[in-house]
């Protein structure tokens, strides 16, 4: 695991509730490789959905570090935070989160806008990308003349066309029935098949099987890691380890 | 991000909403249309005033008799406590000065004129010639004083508008001998209808040479004497000039009061320009509350789009960026506000000039640019607010809102 993509070292996240202080993630240990397909498991409130946000550097941890491809991200400033989303990541959401008044094909050139690169070549990129998703005859329609399969096939051509290293997708299957979940899955998985590391938020037993890799969260703690079944013991162990704040 | 890029996205969030845009837009439009449309009428007014005073004869100066006790306590004043008349020499004399281009002595009283049994009183004023160029006036029919010896004259007489119609009616009027004080005088001309100018309705004057109206009253002195310059730059030389030669002819003494209708016009120029200004000012305050507007649609905005904000961020949008995108937003909306006011203000003031063609409503250039510069200002300043607070939010609670 030298050279991990992904490497989390005494993680903690304390949100202040009124007077409470509330850990919605403690102490976590957590190191994935290049080119993995990890579901995050566990019950509501378990600290999944914060993990993924501090993931994908929308939110910074309290206390420990996080390197990124072995760079230290923590440290960085809001605008060089804001470079690396643009670069390395891509965000699939459980309701799209396409903006409704631009058409199929600017939502999927948003983030190419955003990081100032050539219209000559965002062109060439959202028609390529288009016809890989099947899109090719909806790229003028607007998020709401399009079906809820099409919606999450426009969110992940969104969130690929950077060509990150890391997808975080947050129940990219939510909001979908059982075959376009399967079929937005299956997709996904394609992505994974290609080198992309795949992280997966979801309360679906079924669909976190399909990864290779499954994390069980509870508590803002990792109870359970299958790539290492002593993993959520270590974590325990470290636990001991970690300088608690409160 | 990109300039184009950045114009064009922050035009769609623009359209994307059409009534709280075309609502702003309007407002200020409205705002800016108020400052084109008020100092239109503002300058409009200081233009008639100036038209007005120019039309008693442009480059004038004038001659009054005595000193005007402005300068406080003058020794001179208390040895010689009569000043010298003018007297018609002193009127041609001034002629002698280089920046004088025409004078016209006037004496002035008042007689009666009678024909054919009715008798009326005017006003008679004794004159030349000149009179007629320097004050700018216009006949209707006939001819005016014969140029001539002013020491001497004809028994002619030229006669206003009202006169002519109270005294002969239908009659024709030139040709016919009237009677004037104790003399008798042939009309050969008739002013043209004009009005109030420099304190005299020459519609009811009888013009006559000024020797003879000086006979008539009995005096040699005359009541002024208006001096024409050659330009508009030669009326200060002007007056310096007809000040040393009355002096040199009164014994060294400056007994007369020299007023040019310059300082006249300029006083007014710039009592109208003030007020102009203040009702600029008042219709600026309309542009702030527009500016005010525009800042709560954007705090309006910025809280209706704030998933879409953490979408941007979660895309890699800077602080930066979402601020700019903001703040072109506001500029833009500021922009075609301000434009269609443009408009808006310069058809009220066409209008305006088309309802009372006599008055010039045009706005001043200043005003216009003063107007579209604050809307903008306001605008972007107003857009800065919700501009930095969208760069603000925190992503992760803005993507949970849905």
């Amino acid at each position: 695991m030298a050279a991990a993509l992904i490497e989390l070292a005494g993680i903690e996240r304390i949100f202040q509730l009124g007077d409470s202080a509330v850990h919605a993630l403690r102490c976590l240990q957590l190191s994935i490789a290049a080119g993995e397909y990890v579901a995050v498991m566990g019950p509501s409130g378990s600290g999944k959905s914060t993990l993924l946000n501090l993931l994908g550097l929308l939110d910074r941890p309290n206390a420990g570090t996080y390197h990124l491809e072995g760079r230290d991200v923590t440290t960085l400033s809001a605008e060089e935070q804001a470079r690396v989303r643009s670069e390395r990541i891509g965000f699939v959401f459980q309701s799209f989160h396409l903006v409704p008044r631009l058409t199929a094909a600017e939502n999927i050139a948003l983030p190419m806008i955003l990081a100032g690169i050539a219209p000559a070549q965002r062109t060439q990129r959202v028609v390529q990308t288009l016809r890989d998703y099947g899109l090719e005859n909806r790229a003028d329609h607007r998020p709401d003349q399009l079906s809820g399969g099409q919606r999450q096939r426009v969110a992940i051509a969104r969130a690929t066309i950077m060509q990150p290293a890391v997808i975080l997708a947050d129940e990219p299957t939510g909001n979908l029935d059982r075959a376009t979940g399967e079929e937005v899955m299956r997709l996904l998985e394609a992505l994974n098949g290609h080198g992309v590391t795949l992280i997966v938020v979801t309360h679906d037993q079924a669909l976190g099987a399909r990864a290779r890799r499954q994390l069980l969260m509870e508590d803002g703690a990792l109870e359970h890691d299958s790539a290492s079944p002593a993993g959520g013991k270590d974590a325990n162990d470290a636990n001991d380890a970690c300088a608690l704040p409160t | 991000m990109r300039t184009p890029d950045l114009i064009r996205f922050a035009r769609g969030a623009a359209t994307g909403n059409p009534l709280r845009t075309s609502l702003l837009v309007l407002a200020m439009a409205i705002g800016v249309a108020a400052v084109v449309v008020l100092t239109a009428l503002g300058d409009g007014a200081r233009r008639y005033v100036v038209n007005e005073f120019s039309s008693i004869g442009s480059n004038l100066v004038i001659v009054l008799p005595g000193r005007s006790q402005t300068g406080g306590f003058n020794p001179g004043n208390a040895v010689t406590s009569t000043p010298r008349d003018l007297t018609i020499d002193d009127a041609q004399a001034l002629l002698r000065a280089k920046a004088v281009h025409r004078a016209a002595p006037l004496a002035v009283g008042t007689s009666e004129i009678s024909f054919a049994g009715k008798l009326r009183e005017v006003m008679v004023v004794g004159t030349t010639a000149e009179f007629i160029d320097v004050r700018r006036l216009a006949l209707a029919q006939g001819r005016f004083l014969p140029v001539g010896d002013w020491r001497r004259g004809v028994s002619e007489a030229v006669i206003g508008a009202k006169i002519r119609d109270e005294i002969f009616g239908r009659e024709s009027a030139l040709g016919q001998l009237v009677r004037v004080g104790d003399r008798r005088f042939r009309i050969v001309g008739v002013l043209a209808s004009s009005g109030q100018g420099l304190g005299m309705n020459t519609d009811e004057l009888v013009i006559v040479p000024v020797a003879l109206a000086q006979a008539m009253f009995n005096s040699n002195t005359l009541f002024r004497i208006l001096v024409e310059a050659n330009g508009r730059e030669a009326i200060e030389p002007a007056k310096a000039q007809v000040t040393e030669i009355i002096k040199q002819r009164h014994d060294g003494e400056e007994d007369v009061t020299i007023i040019t209708q310059d300082a006249v016009l300029a006083t007014f120029d710039r009592l109208l320009g003030t007020m102009t200004l203040a009702v600029a000012g008042i219709a600026a305050i309309s542009l702030a509350v527009a500016g005010i507007l525009v800042m709560n649609v954007m705090l309006v905005s910025v809280a209706q789009r704030t998933a879409e904000i953490g979408l941007l961020k979660a895309l890699g949008a800077t602080g930066a960026t979402i601020r700019n995108a903001f703040l072109t937003e506001a500029a833009m909306l500021s922009v075609a506000g301000a434009l269609l006011g443009f408009v808006l203000g310069q058809a009220g003031a066409a209008l305006i000039r088309q309802l009372y063609p006599v008055y010039p409503a045009f706005p001043p250039d200043w005003a216009v640019l003063a107007a579209l510069g604050t809307a903008l200002v306001t605008g972007v300043l107003f857009g800065v607010l919700p501009a930095s607070q969208a760069a603000r939010l925190d992503p992760v609670q803005s993507l949970s809102r849905r």
